[in-house]
């Protein structure tokens, strides 16, 4: 977003235009002419793909809510006419829900990618903390959106997760009521949840402009984690990222359809067919899948307040990662030590979400405290201590040096489709 | 060289540290998992057997549904089974539906009509709590609301495989589940009766299905096991009504995505081979 | 996109074949979004056909029943006001329709009309205005004793809606009587 760029009104209209509201000069320069590195790699895609979603959530949520009703007597049934009776309505119904699913899938493939890269360092803290809001933007809307089918997981999750601020001292109890409008949740409890979950989606929507924003004035990062120097380093944003993000998104949404049209409830529980109950909760009670992780750092801690603390503190201590990270080079492509941490911390990550899905007894809990440990330990002592002692490797004086060098290999893919 | 080992060791010994965890956690399998069955309506192409169906919905209609209700499906919907409109006339008009109020203000019963939903043969939760010793849940959505633990690695083939039969297998193993008498040893309580697949063993309702129950006309085996398949894949039907149209569209959409990641790929091969 | 005027290479077959299946798809995406918004099958399903008994409905009465969430006069007409209906030229009418042509035969004294002014869709009263018909409190559209329209804003007559007599007090609207037609 550099103020005055390089667009040329070709219509009388558009030149009337720019000269009072300057809209398609902005949009040239954001989306046309903003040069990208041209070595960005395809985990950069997701960005593109995060904001598809966005889009296909709010426009599915927007047409659930004409058949849906926020009443806990006929939230359950207004859920099951979509499924029946609406025309398309499974179709939109299982959209959106494997929709959140996918959101998250390209989250944190996001942000797996700007730790790899190093995206979080000068000068873009303040893009990864917009980030790491938008993250927690969209757990909050994630949470709201799945009490809406008044199912037994919807429910009881309701209850579980609003009982975390039953455990701050002396409000936690008023402040829970508070959250319910009752003494237990309910019809009130759904009928707020079903407001916030409208709103917060919107609110993500002005997050997001301020993330791209905040990109526009830093640029990308990239492989290399070097800045671009030159116009060698760079290509256009459009056409050559658009079409490469618009590749890639045609082939996240097969995965995305697999999901929606043959196995649309795999990713959901069983227990959420059940109408809601308040006098029986579920066996096994979990959370959507992409809280399991964080589920199993609340569970391995055996203190209620302290369990509430780690469960926000493993998200909120990720806004800390640009300082915690002592390390100039920002690339794990040159820091041999930190890559094999990166993908410990992956592993260890995956294996908290298994544990969040297994019952906290016996040998899965004390795994789930030692994973945890781990987690934080990754963040306060490992990633602080590793910039200190680890020995990089040399990094190329500019991207297009980085491509030269690696060229001999690749180049001749291009050439020959030329033919 | 030395601190790529030390990381290696660390996450060795995270690793075994953590498989030692969950090697004392597994905690002894009590349930068996239900055996997998065949289903007509699982893969990719998969449909509802209409002859299945329609014997599925006898088993519902003469068995289950003296304590099952099906509050969710009209009868209209029974079209999809293969019946006629008139058919489905004839059937809803076999129930007695609860309309009003008259112009005198009272409720009435009358004959059902193919807009009207299958009717829950209790007044409400308590009633049936104090006639079966337990809610029987509604059959609307059960195929989906139940289901088993998979557990590693074939949770993860599932999504590969399509295997969403899960619930369909479980009820099917109820149905064929149900023991005389309890292991020793095993302490039924009052009212329960034993069965095999149902977590805890100690089920409320007593055995519904015995060989010849229910006529067939069409020459399929009046078995227990039979009528499980039916009734189960009945109630797929009841809890997934769309489920073939939506694999049908999906075939549709995997293929034009694929068509489309196709032409973006050489278009952006095309695109690029400018920039290099 | 250059905009030039030779024909197109390979190159651009290539981008015009990716732009048009992408385009494609994408209306075939739109199609699920607007057919939401049609009446679903429950709502299809309760708009079936509604049985009437006309005995208790006394010369000179109209009542109003629904079917389709619309509602439906049934006039039970007068000597008086078949004749002051059947009487008028069809020249001078808005929109000419005979009077035996909006009831089934030999049932002169049974009009059935969908009660939706054709003007903006208000309830009209019914014995009011200046041909004792119906009058529409909205926005002054006069109808006959017919349902036809008369004075006022409204465009057409209030129409018919479907419906067979199943015997001679006996109607069922949202069916045509096919064995006639």
């Amino acid at each position: 977003m550099s103020g005055h760029s390089t667009y040329q009104p070709q219509s009388a209209f558009m030149k009337w235009m720019e000269r009072r509201l300057p809209i398609a000069g902005l949009m040239y320069s954001s989306f046309v002419a903003y040069p990208t590195p041209r070595n960005l790699n395809y985990w950069w895609t997701f960005g593109g793909v995060l904001t598809f979603l966005l889009g296909a959530q709010i426009v599915t949520g927007i047409i659930l809510v004409m058949h849906y009703t926020p009443h806990a007597d006929m939230a359950f049934n207004s859920v099951e006419h979509i499924m029946r009776d609406v025309n398309y309505g499974w179709l939109l119904r299982y959209l959106h829900s494997n929709g959140a699913s996918m959101f998250f899938v390209a989250v944190y493939i996001h942000m797996a990618r700007g730790m790899y890269y190093g995206s979080y360092k000068e000068p873009r803290e303040v893009l990864w903390i917009l980030g790491v809001i938008l993250y927690l933007l969209m757990m909050a809307t994630g949470f709201l959106g799945y009490t809406l089918p008044w199912g037994q997981m919807s429910f009881w999750g309701a209850t579980v997760i609003t009982n975390f601020f039953s455990a701050i001292p002396l409000v936690g109890e008023s402040v829970v009521t508070w959250l319910w409008g009752g003494y237990s949740v309910g019809n009130p409890t759904l009928q707020r949840f079903f407001s916030l979950h409208y709103l917060l989606p919107f609110v993500i929507v002005g997050v997001v402009v301020l993330h791209v924003w905040a990109l526009h004035v830093v640029g990308q990062n990239n492989p290399t984690g070097v800045e671009p120097k030159t116009d060698k380093d760079t290509v256009a944003f459009t056409p050559y990222a658009t079409i490469k993000d618009g590749f890639f998104m045609a082939c996240f949404c097969i995965v995305y359809a697999w999901f929606v049209f043959y196995v649309p409830n795999y990713l959901g529980h069983a227990d959420n067919y059940i109408p809601a109950n308040p006098a029986v909760t579920p066996q096994h009670i979990v959370p959507e899948w992409y809280y399991l992780p964080f589920y199993a750092i609340l569970r391995a801690i055996p203190d209620k307040l302290m369990g509430v603390i780690a469960l926000f503190g493993s998200i909120g201590i990720l806004a800390f990662l640009p300082w915690l990270d002592t390390s100039r080079v920002r690339s794990a492509n040159y820091r041999p030590l930190f890559r094999q941490f990166f993908w410990i911390f992956i592993l260890v990550t995956v294996g908290l979400g298994w544990l969040g899905s297994k019952p906290a007894e016996g040998g899965y809990t004390i795994a789930a405290r030692i994973l945890t440990i781990y987690y934080f330990a990754h963040f306060i002592i490992i990633l602080p201590i590793l910039g200190w002692v680890e020995k990089t490797k040399p990094l190329p004086n500019s991207i297009s040096e980085a491509i030269l060098k690696s060229s001999g290999v690749s180049s001749a893919a291009p050439t020959a489709t030329k033919s | 060289m030395a601190r790529s080992v030390l990381a290696l060791v660390l996450a060795g010994s995270l690793l075994g540290l953590t498989a030692t965890a969950f090697a004392a956690g597994e905690s002894s399998h009590e349930t068996p998992q239900p055996p997998r069955q065949k289903w007509s309506f699982s893969g990719p192409f998969g449909h509802y057997d209409r002859g299945q169906l329609q014997r599925g919905f006898k088993v519902y209609k003469e068995v289950c549904a003296v304590c099952h209700g099906m509050k969710y499906v009209a009868f209209r919907n029974l079209t999809a089974l293969g019946y006629s409109e008139g058919q489905v006339k004839a059937i809803a008009a076999e129930y007695k539906v609860q309309d009003g109020p008259n112009d005198q203000g009272e409720m009435f019963e009358r004959d059902g009509r193919p807009a009207d939903y299958f009717p829950t043969p209790w007044k409400n939760e308590n009633a049936a709590r104090a006639q079966y010793n337990g809610v029987p849940p509604d059959f609307s959505v059960l195929a989906k609301a139940r289901g088993y633990e998979r557990g590693f690695p074939w949770f993860i083939f599932d999504i590969f495989t399509q295997f969403q039969e899960h619930g369909v297998d479980y009820i099917h193993a109820l149905m064929v589940g149900y023991k005389e008498k309890a292991p020793a040893g095993f302490a039924l309580p009052q009212g329960s009766y034993y069965n095999d697949y149902f977590p805890g063993h100690a089920i409320a309702m007593p055995p519904p299905l015995s060989d010849k129950r229910v006529d067939y006309s069409d020459g399929s085996p009046t078995t227990v096991d039979q009528y499980a398949k039916d009734v189960t894949a009945f109630m797929m039907w009841a809890a997934e009504p769309h489920m073939e149209i939506r694999k049908r569209i999906g075939f549709q959409v995997m293929i034009f995505l694929l068509v489309l990641a196709g032409l973006l790929y050489f278009a952006k091969k095309k695109v690029w081979a400018d920039a290099h | 996109m250059t905009a030039s005027s030779v024909e197109p290479n390979r190159r651009d077959f290539l981008y015009i074949a990716t732009g048009t299946v992408a385009a494609v798809g994408g209306a075939a995406a739109l199609v699920p979004l607007i057919a939401q918004m049609n009446p679903d099958a429950s709502t299809i399903a309760a708009g079936a056909p509604v049985e009437v008994d006309l005995g208790p409905i006394a010369e000179g009465q109209v009542i109003k029943v629904f079917w389709r969430g619309q509602p439906i006069f049934i006039s039970h007409r007068t000597k008086k006001e078949i004749e002051e209906a059947r009487k008028v030229s069809l020249a001078s009418l808005p929109d000419p329709q005979a009077d035996d042509k909006r009831v089934k035969p030999g049932k002169d004294q049974w009009l059935v009309l969908v009660g939706i002014c054709t003007h903006l869709g208000c309830i009209p009263l019914a014995h009011q205005g200046a041909y004792e018909g119906w009058f529409c409190p909205c926005h002054g559209s006069v109808y006959d004793t017919s349902g036809r329209i008369r004075q006022g804003p409204a465009p057409k007559n209030l129409p018919l809606p479907p419906y067979k007599f199943l015997s001679d007090s006996k109607i069922r609207i949202g069916e045509e009587d096919t064995a006639k037609v």
